[in-house]
C-alpha cells in the first residue's frame, strides 16, 4: 500500500488506542470528558499511544539497521543479544547503584548493548559463515548465554527472582512525565535514513567501504550507537518487545524489494502500526485486564519469524 | 529378474523420469549414463526403493519391490549411495560387518566374519581395517562403503557413481572387481558411470538418458558410436579401437 | 577398555550419590535421609532419561547439537500443562500433581513428535542449522504462548504463577515419582530392542534402508520413546535446555566407540553425575544463591555456541 493509505490507517488506529483502555472513552464523548477521562486521556492514553508509535518505528528502524551492517536478513535485537544485554545492563545498574534514575538505568544498559552489539557484529564478520541461518542462531545463543550470566547476578543479588520474564514489554505503565525519554529515538530515526546508504556500505565490508571513502569504523560505531540507544531508551521505559526488529524489515523487504532509502519510511511506518494494533488488541482480548506488549508481539513475532525460515526452503 | 515399467517422477513441477520402462539383463554389468540432471541418479534410487516414483512399478524376480520384507530385500538386492563423511567412531571392518546385518543381526557367525575377511581383502582395505572411517580419505572411504556392499552379498548390486573420489588405480580396482563378481558369481551389476570410457571397458550394456527418457538401451558395443554419443553427451567424439575395445577420447574438440 | 571406562563411571556415580546423601548431615538423621534418598532417585530417573533420549535423538538426526530440549520437546510439555490449567480453571494448581494430566501431557507430547517426524524425516534433505534455528524458535513460542495462558488464567497472579506453577530442581515434582520410573523403565525395555538397530541408524536413512532396516517405522517408534522420556523429566524438575547436549557430546568424547550399548548407558551415567555434581555445589558451594539450571544453561550455551562455529567446516 502506498504512503498515504498507509499514514491514514496509522492516525485512524492512533484514535482508536485513545479510545481504547480501562476507562472507556467514546469518540461522542471525546470534546466533553469529565475531569476523570481527562486525566485518563493527558496522563495515560496520549502518552502511550505516542509511545507505540515511536518505539514501533525506533525498534523496527534499529533492526534494519543491524540486517544493513551484518549483510545478514535474520539480524535484530532479539537475535543479537542486544535484547539481553540491556536487561543487564539495566541489571547491573541496580546491583550497584541501588537508588539509580532513569538516566543511569539507560547509561548503563546504552553501554552493555554497544559493547554485546560490537562483539557480536564482530565475532560473525570474523568467522566465514556460510549459511545465513547460523548466525540468528549463535545470536539467540548469545543472548541466552548473557542471561544466564544475569540471572546469575540477579539471584544472587536478590534483585529478580525470574530474569526471562523480568521487564517484559508492557505499554500499561506509560504515564506522562516518565517516557519523555523516548522522544530520543525520533532522531535518531532521522539519523538512519540520512545515513542509511553508509551503513549499507560498511556491511560489505572494510575494504569495500574504504575504496568508496567511507569509514568503516566511524560508521560501524555510529550505527551500533543508534540501535543501541534506541533499545536501551526503549528497554529501560517500556520493556523488552521480542521480534519486532525481525519482522518488519523482513516483511517490507518481501513486499517492496531492497531498496533501503525507500524502505526505510516504511519500516518505520509499518513497525509503528504493528504495534499499535497489537497493543490495541492486548487491551480488548481480556478487557478489562491487559496482555502485555510483550506476549503479543512475543507470540504473534515468533510466528512470523517461523514462517520467513521455512519460506527459505521453497 | 530386476524390471521396471512406466517410471514416472517429477519434482514440483520439474518432471525428471517420463515414463520410463526396461528390463536389466541378469549376469550382466548395465551401466547408466548421461549428462548431469537426465535423471540416472533418481532412476537408481527408485529401484532400489530409497525413493518412490510418482507412477510404474519396480520388480525384483518379477514381484514388486513393495511386497518384500525390507530385510529379505536386503538379501537380494543392495544399493551404494555416495559415502558421506561421517561422524561416527566406526573401524573399517565394523563397517564392513554391518553388511551382514540383514543375515545375522549384528550377531556374527563364522560364514560372516568370513565374508567380511574376504570384502576386505578384494578392496584391497587389510592395512585399514582397524582404522576409523572419519581418519580415512574420501577415496578409501568410498572403498570402505564398497566392501561393505562386497560383504553383503547379494544377487544385484546397484552402485551410484562408486568411482567419484578414487584415483585411476582404485578405479580399475573397483571396477575389476564387479567384473569378477559378475563373472564368477553371476550377480547382476547396475552401475552410473559419468566417465564413458569406463563403461565403453566394463559394462555388458549400456542405458543412456535424455530429456527425462531412455534414449538407447544397447549392447556397449552398440552403443559406442559417434552419432549416438554426441546425441546423448552433446559432444563430438573420436572413436579409437584399442586391443579389442574402443576408447572414446572428447579432447579433440578444441 | 571401554568397559573399563564405564566401570569408571559406575564407581564416580556411587561416589557422588554418596557425598550427596551422606555430606553434611546434622542431627535429624531420620528426618534428612529419606528426603535425600527420594531426591537421588529423581534425579537419577531425570538425568537418565535426559542422557538416553538426547543420544538416540542425535543418532536418528545424525546430529550431535540436536537435542530433544532444544527442539522444543519441553516447551511443549509445559504448555499443555498450562492448557490443562486454563480448561480446569483450577488456580490451586492441584491439577498439576495429578497422574491423569501427567499421562495427558505425554500423550501431547507423542502428537509432537509427530510434527516433529514431518518436519525432520519426512523431508529428506534436511538443514541442520535451520532445524535448529526452528528449534529453539519452537521453544520460544510455546513458552510464550504458555505465558499468555498463564496471565489469561490470572492477570493479576501473574508473575507468581510463573514462578510456581512448573516444577524445577530446587522443587521437585516427586508426586509423580513412581508413575515416572515405571514409564522410564517400559521405554529402557523398549529401547532395548531397538539397541542393534541404533548402530545401523547412525549411518543415515539410505544405508540403513539398505541393510534392510525399515526405516520410518523405526524412526517414529524411536521418537515417540524419545516423547515418554522428556515428559518424565519435564513433569519431575521442569525443562532444562542445554543437559542433553552437554551429557551428550562429553560421552561421545570419553567412549569413541559407535555401539549404543554402550554409549547409552555411559551417557545416562555421566549425566547424573553431571546433575548430581551440579546440585552438590549448588547447595553446598554456593549456598543456593544460584540454581543447577542456571549453570548448566550458561556452560550448555557456550559449549552449544562453540560446536555450531566447529561443525562449519
Amino acid at each position: 500500500m502506498n504512503k498515504f493509505l498507509l499514514f491514514s490507517l496509522l492516525i485512524a488506529f492512533s484514535f482508536i488506542s485513545l479510545m481504547v483502555g480501562s476507562k472507556s472513552i467514546a469518540i461522542n464523548e471525546l470534546f466533553s470528558m469529565d475531569e476523570e477521562q481527562f486525566l485518563v486521556f493527558t496522563a495515560s492514553r496520549i502518552p502511550r499511544t505516542l509511545s507505540l508509535l515511536i518505539t514501533g518505528a525506533g525498534i523496527s528502524v534499529a533492526g534494519f539497521i543491524m540486517q544493513q551492517i551484518a549483510q545478514n536478513k535474520f539480524v535484530s535485537p532479539t537475535t543479537a543479544g542486544t535484547l539481553d544485554a540491556a536487561k543487564m545492563g539495566i541489571l547491573f545498574a541496580l546491583i550497584f547503584l541501588p537508588d539509580v534514575g532513569l538516566f543511569g538505568k539507560i547509561s548503563f544498559a546504552l553501554v552493555f548493548c554497544f559493547i554485546a552489539s560490537l562483539i557480536f557484529i564482530l565475532l560473525i564478520k570474523r568467522i566465514q559463515i556460510k549459511d545465513i541461518v547460523i548466525v540468528p542462531l549463535l545470536g539467540i545463543m548469545f543472548g541466552n548465554v548473557l542471561s544466564a550470566i544475569a540471572t546469575y547476578f540477579a539471584i544472587k543479588y536478590n534483585i529478580v527472582q525470574n530474569v526471562e520474564g523480568w521487564l517484559m514489554g508492557d505499554f500499561s505503565g506509560i504515564l506522562q512525565g516518565q517516557y519523555e525519554t523516548l522522544y530520543l529515538i525520533i532522531p535518531i530515526v532521522a539519523i538512519s535514513y540520512l545515513f542509511a546508504y553508509q551503513f549499507t556500505l560498511i556491511g560489505m565490508g572494510e575494504s569495500f567501504s574504504k575504496n568508496l571513502g567511507v569509514s568503516y569504523n566511524t560508521f560501524l560505531y555510529i550505527g551500533l550507537l543508534l540501535v543501541s540507544l534506541t533499545v536501551s531508551a526503549s528497554v529501560v521505559t517500556v520493556g523488552v518487545i521480542p521480534f519486532l526488529g525481525l519482522i518488519i524489515p523482513n516483511l517490507v523487504r518481501m513486499y517492496k524489494g531492497d531498496n533501503l532509502r525507500k524502505n526505510l519510511p516504511f519500516i518505520a511506518m509499518y513497525g509503528a502500526l504493528f504495534l499499535l494494533v497489537s497493543d490495541i488488541f492486548g487491551r480488548i482480548i481480556i478487557a478489562p485486564y491487559e496482555i502485555p506488549i510483550g506476549l503479543m508481539v512475543g507470540v504473534i513475532g515468533g510466528l512470523i519469524f517461523f514462517y520467513l525460515i521455512f519460506r527459505r526452503q521453497k | 529378474m530386476l524390471a521396471f515399467e512406466n517410471i514416472s517422477k517429477k519434482y514440483g513441477d520439474r518432471v525428471i523420469l517420463d515414463k520410463i520402462t526396461a528390463e536389466l539383463q541378469p549376469g550382466r554389468i548395465t551401466a547408466l549414463v548421461g549428462t548431469n540432471g537426465s535423471g540416472k541418479s533418481t532412476l537408481l534410487s527408485i529401484l532400489s526403493r530409497l525413493i518412490e516414483a510418482d507412477n510404474g512399478s519396480v520388480s525384483l524376480y518379477e514381484q514388486p519391490l513393495d511386497t518384500y520384507k525390507p530385510n529379505e530385500l536386503a538379501k537380494k538386492m543392495s544399493i551404494m549411495k555416495q559415502a558421506n563423511h561421517m561422524d561416527v567412531k566406526l573401524t573399517v571392518k565394523d563397517l564392513i560387518s554391518f553388511g551382514r546385518f540383514p543375515y545375522s543381526k549384528g550377531r556374527l557367525t563364522k560364514e560372516d566374519l568370513k565374508k567380511v575377511e574376504e570384502a576386505i581383502a578384494i578392496a584391497e582395505l587389510t592395512e585399514y581395517q582397524d582404522s576409523y572411517i572419519d581418519e580415512l580419505s574420501g577415496g578409501q572411504r568410498q572403498r570402505a562403503f564398497l566392501a561393505m556392499i562386497i560383504a553383503q552379498d547379494t544377487q544385484t548390486i546397484l552402485l551410484d557413481e562408486p568411482l567419484n573420489n578414487l584415483d585411476i588405480k582404485h578405479s580399475m580396482l573397483v571396477m575389476g572387481t564387479l567384473r569378477k563378481l559378475v563373472n564368477k558369481f553371476g550377480k547382476t551389476v547396475v552401475i552410473v558411470l559419468h566417465e564413458i570410457n569406463f563403461a565403453s571397458h566394463f559394462a555388458d550394456y549400456i542405458i543412456a538418458m535424455k530429456d527425462q527418457k531412455i534414449k538407447y538401451h544397447l549392447p556397449t558395443q552398440e552403443f559406442i558410436h559417434q552419432g549416438k554419443l554426441k546425441e546423448i553427451f552433446g559432444v563430438n567424439f573420436d572413436i579409437i579401437e584399442h586391443r579389442n575395445k574402443k576408447i572414446c577420447s572428447y579432447f579433440n574438440n578444441f | 577398555m571401554i568397559k573399563r571406562k564405564i566401570g569408571i563411571l559406575v564407581i564416580a556415580l556411587l561416589i557422588c550419590i554418596a557425598l550427596f546423601m551422606f555430606y553434611g548431615l546434622g542431627s535429624n538423621l531420620s528426618y534428612i535421609l529419606p528426603k535425600r534418598a527420594i531426591r537421588v532417585w529423581t534425579i537419577i530417573v531425570v538425568a537418565s532419561s535426559i542422557g538416553y533420549s538426547s543420544i538416540i535423538f542425535q543418532t536418528i538426526t545424525q546430529n550431535k547439537i540436536l537435542t530433544p530440549s532444544i527442539m522444543g520437546y519441553e516447551s511443549v510439555f509445559i504448555l499443555f500443562q498450562t492448557i490443562l490449567v486454563f480448561l480446569y480453571g483450577d488456580k490451586t494448581f492441584q491439577v498439576l500433581q495429578h497422574s491423569g494430566n501427567f499421562l495427558l501431557s505425554t500423550l501431547a507430547m507423542l502428537v509432537f513428535s509427530l510434527f516433529i517426524y514431518l518436519i525432520i524425516f519426512k523431508n529428506h534433505q534436511q538443514n541442520i542449522y535451520q532445524l535448529l534455528l526452528i528449534g529453539l524458535i519452537l521453544g520460544t513460542l510455546f513458552q510464550t504462548l504458555s505465558s499468555f495462558l498463564q496471565i489469561i488464567i490470572d492477570p493479576n497472579e501473574f508473575s507468581i504463577i510463573e514462578n510456581h506453577m512448573f516444577a524445577s530442581f530446587s522443587n521437585m515434582n516427586t508426586g509423580l515419582l513412581s508413575l515416572a520410573t515405571g514409564l522410564l523403565i517400559i521405554s529402557f525395555a523398549i529401547g532395548q530392542y531397538f539397541i542393534k538397530y541404533l548402530d545401523i541408524l547412525a549411518l543415515g536413512r539410505e544405508h540403513a534402508i539398505n541393510l534392510g532396516v525399515p526405516y520410518n517405522k523405526m524412526v517414529q517408534v524411536l521418537l515417540l520413546i524419545i516423547s515418554i522420556m522428556v515428559s518424565v523429566s519435564t513433569a519431575l524438575v521442569g525443562p532444562i535446555l542445554f543437559l542433553g547436549i552437554l551429557v551428550s557430546n562429553i560421552t561421545y568424547q570419553y567412549l569413541p566407540t559407535h555401539k549404543h550399548k554402550y554409549l547409552l548407558l555411559a551417557c545416562s551415567l555421566i549425566s547424573c553425575i553431571v546433575v548430581f555434581l551440579g546440585q552438590f555445589l549448588i547447595e553446598h558451594i554456593f549456598n543456593f544463591s544460584t540454581a543447577v539450571s542456571i549453570i548448566i544453561n550458561f556452560i550448555g550455551g557456550v559449549y552449544f555456541i562453540y560446536l555450531i562455529l566447529k561443525s562449519r567446516k
